[in-house]
């Protein structure tokens, strides 16, 4: 079918040609009832279903204000939008810097099919972090404020909101090159790729401080933040966590390619993933006993030994114990044994233990001593389904992405570009 | 000092304006006036602490004087223009439950049982301590709060996005979010009355105590005056001022007669400010700005080279190979 199209194409007129060329780009080739009917998918209906349910929230929160939205008050400013948008999500969206490292910095050639899923998945996901901001911020339209209308250097926040702003853009020029390869815009990828180094290099320093500074905006919050989870090397650990998340985080995205979009594949991609999986697996192990050493330390260093055995201590086992040594005792396993879903498993539920981390701290032990804490911290329903409606335009963002630019796969016409 | 022992209300505010000139000089680098109070702020300004504007304004509020009658409420609700409470302020019905402050209510007080004589139950008056070093300030990222000379902590609803980091990071859970509104929300809290101070008055709720439960003046004093009640009548108060020190000090001081903890007061906080925990950490970030370009660049000259070097080696044992043949 596309070649009749590519055939039809060369006798068409201009604005024929440019029809041709977009359904070709759009619509991957199909007529628009092909596609259509291409669309009609349980997994896309669901996904209707939810944004369709979220809309009328959406509108609420735009026209009544956030408190028809959230619980928010003096206690609790944060909810469930920002700890999982931001705090929950970004260690794993550092998967582009760790697998781009890998590749352009360190040398590991092996990796060069995977780096540009992992940096959509990055890109991707810091693009929706933002847009939780667009949605959490009580005046949205505001974002830009600490960029250039006044500057609160002493605040952590300001640090944080310049340098997502710059990864963002560092991660847009990042993926850049697949973007100009789709729409062939030859002399402009050329110049994308030459800037690839520094921009990595870039990437490494803003990721770095990045998800160490997500940790150190809880350094002001010492009589709140529940004194296990709270110490002073929280950047430390938050920046610890983050890269055996984004190695989990990386695998599981080549998981998500080889499974649903085989087809965009080539056969690097798909030869490739084996090797790449135990390979990051053996990384994400080796994090993990720092991650693990370092949580030891800090209890260690704080003296903290004695909390252990009280209510929230047994929580702060079920976490260090049930949601970081078993899921670095597995990726072990299944690296040791070779066993790929094992290892894809570990690095599900090492994941889920950095999401528990940051939702321990962001709310669960947050002003843990205030009367009725636990029932105050019962997220409403429609926070709950404006995280759920974005995650759902997240997925569907990327699978757009996925089927139709060259990220899986190397175009013939660009090989050993990058 | 000319300044009395009593706490007395401010000086006219030609003064303040002056004292605001002077500090401003000392900052553009005119410390070579010479006059032995600049030289004094000059030599501050290079001490590794910042110890508070000295001559700020404070209040000192006496729980064991405090009988809970919500006058402070009522006219703080009238000197800040608030909108009028459900229940009117002399409804002693709204004890039943615990209140905290609001967008609607800047101060609010509550009752507490009181477990040495369970007859005379304690009150709280609760508001913004105006801390000396306030978390709010150093956490917002547009720099929209200002701890000002006379001692108030106030906020500037005209650069804040509404992020809240603010109410993350204070200490007290004070300052109070407006989430109602979608154009117009903003942060609400106590300002000390800073309009009322600038105009020579004193703060609302302290000149409409009847009981004496607050009082207003320099912080210094207050806690000369503090300091006095205690060891005047040791039976009457507990042996600690609280503000004096925690979070490096409130310009909001209290007294007791109970542990500060059976008053919901969070008694877990260090006495350092809390600026001071996350220094060190933005000190670390120019570091790796400077140090990662270097060393990662390197890494990657590391690879390059030894990419190259290989190469040359398969190059020559291919031409070995094809020799032998």
């Amino acid at each position: 079918m596309s070649n009749n199209i590519q055939d039809a194409a060369q006798t068409a007129s201009t604005s024929g040609e440019f029809r041709v060329w977009f359904m070709n780009k759009l619509f991957m080739g199909m007529s628009v009832e092909d596609y259509a009917r291409s669309l009609v998918t349980p997994f896309n209906l669901a996904s209707l279903l939810i944004l369709l349910v979220s809309a009328p929230v959406f509108f609420m929160r735009y026209t009544r204000g956030l408190a028809s939205v959230i619980d928010g008050s003096n206690a609790y400013p944060w909810g469930i939008l920002l700890s999982w948008g931001i705090f929950a999500s970004e260690p794993m969206y550092a998967a582009g810097f760790v697998v781009a490292a890998a590749y352009y910095l360190f040398g590991m050639k092996s990796y060069r099919p995977f780096v540009r899923v992992a940096v959509l998945g990055g890109m991707l996901g810091y693009i929706f972090a933002a847009s939780y901001l667009l949605i959490d911020l009580g005046r949205p339209w505001r974002i830009y404020y600490p960029m250039l209308i006044n500057f609160g250097t002493s605040s952590i926040l300001f640090l944080v909101a310049w340098h997502v702003s710059l990864y963002i853009t560092v991660q847009l020029l990042e993926f850049s090159p697949a973007l100009l390869e789709w729409l062939d815009a030859r002399r402009l990828h050329k110049w994308a790729v030459s800037l690839t180094v520094g921009l990595i290099i870039g990437g490494v320093i803003l990721s770095t401080v990045h998800q160490s500074a997500l940790g150190a905006l809880y350094l002001i919050t010492p009589g709140k933040v529940h004194p296990l989870w709270y110490s002073g090397e929280l950047p430390l650990l938050f920046f610890s966590s983050a890269v055996y998340t984004a190695m989990s985080f990386a695998l599981l995205l080549v998981f998500v390619a080889v499974r649903y979009f085989k087809k965009t594949c080539d056969s690097e991609f798909l030869d490739g993933a084996q090797a790449l999986t135990l390979g990051l697996g053996k990384g994400a192990a080796l994090a993990m006993y720092v991650y693990f050493a370092l949580k030891i330390l800090t209890l260690a260093q704080d003296n903290r030994w004695g909390l252990l055995f009280t209510p929230y201590g047994y929580w702060y086992l079920v976490e260090l114990l049930g949601f970081v040594a078993i899921p670095m005792v597995l990726f072990t396993i299944g690296v040791k044994l070779e066993k790929i879903g094992l290892v894809r498993f570990a690095a599900l539920y090492a994941v889920a233990g950095t999401v528990l981390n940051r939702v321990n701290i962001n709310i669960i032990t947050f002003n843990w001593y205030l009367p009725h804490h636990l029932l105050n911290i019962i997220p409403p329903g429609t926070e709950v389904i404006m995280v759920l409606a974005m995650v759902t335009f997240q997925v569907l963002v990327f699978r757009w992405i996925m089927n139709r630019f060259p990220v899986t796969r190397e175009l013939p016409g660009y090989k050993g570009t990058h | 000092m000319s300044d009395s022992k009593r706490p007395r209300p401010p000086e006219d505010p030609s003064r303040l304006t002056r004292r605001k000139f002077l500090s401003i000089s000392v900052l553009a680098g005119a410390a070579a006036l010479g006059a032995p109070s600049i030289a004094r702020s000059a030599q501050s300004l290079g001490d590794p602490e910042f110890k508070g504007w000295p001559k700020s304004y404070g209040m000192l509020t006496d729980f064991t004087a405090c009988v809970g009658c919500r006058s402070c409420e009522k006219a703080c609700n009238e000197a800040n223009r608030l909108p009028a409470p459900e229940k009117p302020f002399d409804d002693a019905s709204v004890f039943e439950e615990s209140r905290w402050p609001s967008a609607d209510a800047y101060t609010v007080v509550n009752r507490y049982a009181n477990s040495a004589d369970p007859s005379r139950p304690l009150f709280r008056k609760i508001q913004c301590n105006h801390c000396l070093e306030p978390a709010c300030a150093t956490a917002c990222p547009i720099h929209a709060y200002t701890k000002t000379p006379e001692g108030a902590v106030i906020y500037n609803k005209d650069l804040c996005f509404g992020c809240r980091y603010c109410v993350v990071a204070c200490p007290f859970n004070i300052p109070a979010y407006d989430y109602s509104s979608p154009l117009d929300a903003k942060i609400a809290k106590c300002i000390l009355c800073f309009g009322r101070i600038k105009e020579g008055k004193i703060p609302a709720c302290a000149e409409a105590c009847p009981a004496g439960a607050i009082t207003f003046g320099r912080r210094a004093e207050l806690l000369k005056v503090a300091r006095k009640r205690i060891i005047d009548s040791p039976e009457k108060y507990i042996d600690h001022i609280y503000g004096e020190r925690e979070v490096g000090g409130t310009s909001w001081l209290y007294l007791s007669g109970v542990p500060f903890e059976q008053l919901g007061f969070p008694t877990n906080l260090p006495e350092k400010p809390l600026i001071e925990l996350s220094k060190g950490y933005l000190s670390t970030v120019p570091v790796i700005f400077t140090t990662f370009p270097a060393i990662f660049g390197m890494v990657y000259a590391v690879m390059r080279h030894n990419e190259r070097a290989d190469g040359k080696e398969d190059r020559t044992k291919q031409h070995k190979e094809v020799d032998h043949e």
